[in-house]
């Protein structure tokens, strides 16, 4: 077994655009769930938005970048307002019936063969990125050191993306250290006692579902940059890496979803390189290496069940602030 | 029997000589059960009421409608003379009166003083866009806390002011729901069972602490099983019974009225448990 590949694999995710992705959505979902109290469990939803918004804009309207970022951006915030408006009167479990109906039903909107002239059906799109690598100020050649070692196209999206990250992640910073983050904490406690301290709570679940939405939409940007646009990526499967990803870390922590998701691709990465390695020289002779993938989110699943016993309150999460409570 | 608060007789439904609240014909029906059937109530300005009444008289029921929790079958009412009928809960609250619940709403996972800092009203940095700066809003912030800790020591809790609220017991938690109510000046606080687990060392000191509200301009309205603290501090009482306002008047008077003991307070309201239990197993033998 090549270790020095499959670490090197391994490690390259740490700073990937996919774990980017996966961090910026975890982002919105804690401000959703973690920060707010809002069962999200459509987070895939708003990431579809933000590839086909992006990847439509581009090759369907003619948009330029910054018009399909904010085409995408728009689209977000009128889903999370079809979304919010009837439900967030309810109590929050039907807030996660109705995302987790619409995050499907938008994929099987996308997917329908009678849009393929501006979805592409089921084969995606792709080719949409043009203007964004021909903005690459990096010239050609090899940056970095091993095991990060990338092209320049590779180091301007993991550049930019990255970039997105830590603003999103300052941002929520100074928004839940100040009042306005007060209050979507107390609404998270109890929405009863907040109403009655003269706060419009129906307002401020609202702002919350749209900013964190438009966070996912972010991620689903950053998602598409380096591949091509896949109905099949934003089923429910996607959700729930997400909340894996925000409840690793810990869900109403500031680096949690960060974290989280670097931990969650290494993690994929390594029992990737290491059952591939394992398999070929003949040691697991039970798997073949069709099955090492579905292998690798079984193993996933059970270190969740076992986070979730073991450290409800994540990797960084205080365990006085903040366990489960939906 | 004549008094300074009632225009005339104290009888179920008088006027009073200066109303902060009138109700009109407010019910609300839970499927064929009236929980709640109030012809005509008049809450008076800067007075401390007394809302009793057996359980499922419909108090907390009044409490919900009159502040916006729950919508009534029919009804209006204006508080100041402002129209509050169809007014979400939050309005309410802004407008100056407001409430605490009687299963005690702490916000467990914030601070004591995160607490009492929501209570304040108009802090510009819960605006989405406000919050992110800081000079917008850290100096009314500093406000804030000076009124919040003040509150807290008042009510003894400003050695707990850093821990979270779960971390405190069942009373101290209705004395944080207390003072958080009071971070915003309120006209007029409704507290359903302010009394209920609390200590009597600290009753007493809660007592205290309603009467320095009315001192201080602020009319009070209470749900209360604790007769004593019905005698002790309230200015005028008003009995509910299967939804119906059944009796009202000074409590000296009301409860001495047949009805309310008859309906409520039971023919031993006067004497302790303790020897009652006795007699009834002395009678027994």
């Amino acid at each position: 077994m090549d270790w020095s590949l499959v670490i090197g694999n391994a490690a390259a995710e740490l700073i990937s655009p996919t774990t980017a992705a996966y961090a910026l959505a975890a982002v919105g979902l804690a401000v959703h769930f973690g920060y707010t109290g809002l069962l999200n469990f459509g987070q895939a939803a708003f990431m579809a938005i933000g590839a086909y918004g992006f990847a439509v804009s581009v090759l369907y309207f003619g948009l330029p970048f910054w018009g399909a970022v904010l085409a995408s951006l728009l689209a977000s915030v009128v889903f999370a307002l079809i979304l919010g408006i009837p439900t967030l009167r309810l109590r929050s479990d039907y807030l996660a019936i109705v995302t987790i109906a619409s995050a499907e039903i938008l994929r099987y909107i996308v997917s329908t063969t009678s849009l393929a002239s501006v979805t592409g059906g089921a084969g995606g799109l792709s080719a949409f990125a043009g203007e964004f690598y021909a903005m690459n100020p990096f010239a050609e050649g090899t940056y970095l050191f091993w095991p990060f070692d990338v092209t320049a196209k590779d180091l301007w999206v993991r550049v930019v993306g990255w970039s997105i990250v830590a603003l999103a992640t300052l941002l929520v910073f100074a928004l839940m250290r100040s009042p306005w983050g007060r209050v979507v904490k107390g609404i998270r406690e109890d929405e009863d006692a907040v109403r009655s301290l003269g706060k419009n709570v129906y307002s401020y679940k609202m702002q919350s579902l749209v900013f964190g939405g438009a966070l996912g939409t972010l991620a689903g940007i950053i998602f598409i940059l380096p591949r091509s646009v896949q109905p099949g990526n934003y089923g429910t499967g996607l959700t729930f890496f997400i909340w894996t990803v925000m409840l690793l870390g810990g869900a109403a922590t500031i680096l949690g979803p960060v974290v989280g998701s670097m931990v969650f691709w290494v993690l994929l990465s390594l029992t990737d390189g290491l059952l591939q390695g394992l398999v070929n020289q003949g040691v697991i002779t039970f798997l073949t290496t069709d099955q090492i993938g579905p292998v690798r989110f079984i193993l996933i699943g059970l270190g969740l069940m076992a986070l979730v016993v073991f450290r409800p309150q994540g990797i960084f999460g205080n365990k006085k602030e903040l366990q489960f409570n939906g | 029997m004549a008094n300074d608060i009632s225009v005339g007789k104290a009888a179920p439904g008088c006027k009073k000589v200066d109303p902060i609240l009138v109700a009109d014909n407010v019910t609300r029906q839970f499927g064929g059960l009236t929980a709640v059937n109030v012809d005509h109530l008049e809450i008076p300005r800067g007075m401390i009421t007394a809302l009793i009444g057996p359980n499922g008289a419909g108090k907390t029921t009044l409490f919900n409608l009159l502040t916006g929790f729950d919508k009534p079958t029919t009804g209006s009412w204006n508080f100041e003379g402002k129209d509050l009928a169809g007014v979400p809960s939050y309005k309410v609250a802004r407008l100056g009166m407001v409430r605490t619940f009687q299963l005690t709403k702490a916000l467990s996972m914030l601070t004591v003083m995160e607490n009492m800092r929501l209570g304040a009203q108009n802090q510009p940095g819960e605006g989405f866009f406000a919050a992110l700066i800081r000079p917008l809003w850290s100096s009314f912030e500093a406000k804030i806390t000076t009124r919040a800790e003040d509150l807290l020591k008042r009510f003894k809790l400003d050695a707990k002011q850093d821990d979270f609220a779960a971390a405190l017991s069942g009373g101290q938690r209705k004395l944080l729901e207390m003072a958080r109510a009071l971070m915003s000046e309120p006209k007029l606080v409704m507290l359903d069972e302010p009394m209920a687990g609390v200590n009597p060392a600290l009753t007493q000191s809660l007592l205290e602490h309603i009467k320095d509200l009315k001192k201080n301009g602020t009319t009070v309205l209470f749900v209360e099983h604790d007769m004593h603290m019905v005698r002790h501090i309230s200015d005028w009482v008003v009995v509910m019974a299967e939804g119906k306002i059944v009796a009202e008047g000074p409590p000296a008077i009301v409860m001495k009225d047949q009805a309310v003991i008859d309906a409520y307070l039971g023919a031993h309201a006067d004497t302790d448990l303790g020897t009652v239990a006795i007699k009834v197993v002395k009678e027994k033998k």
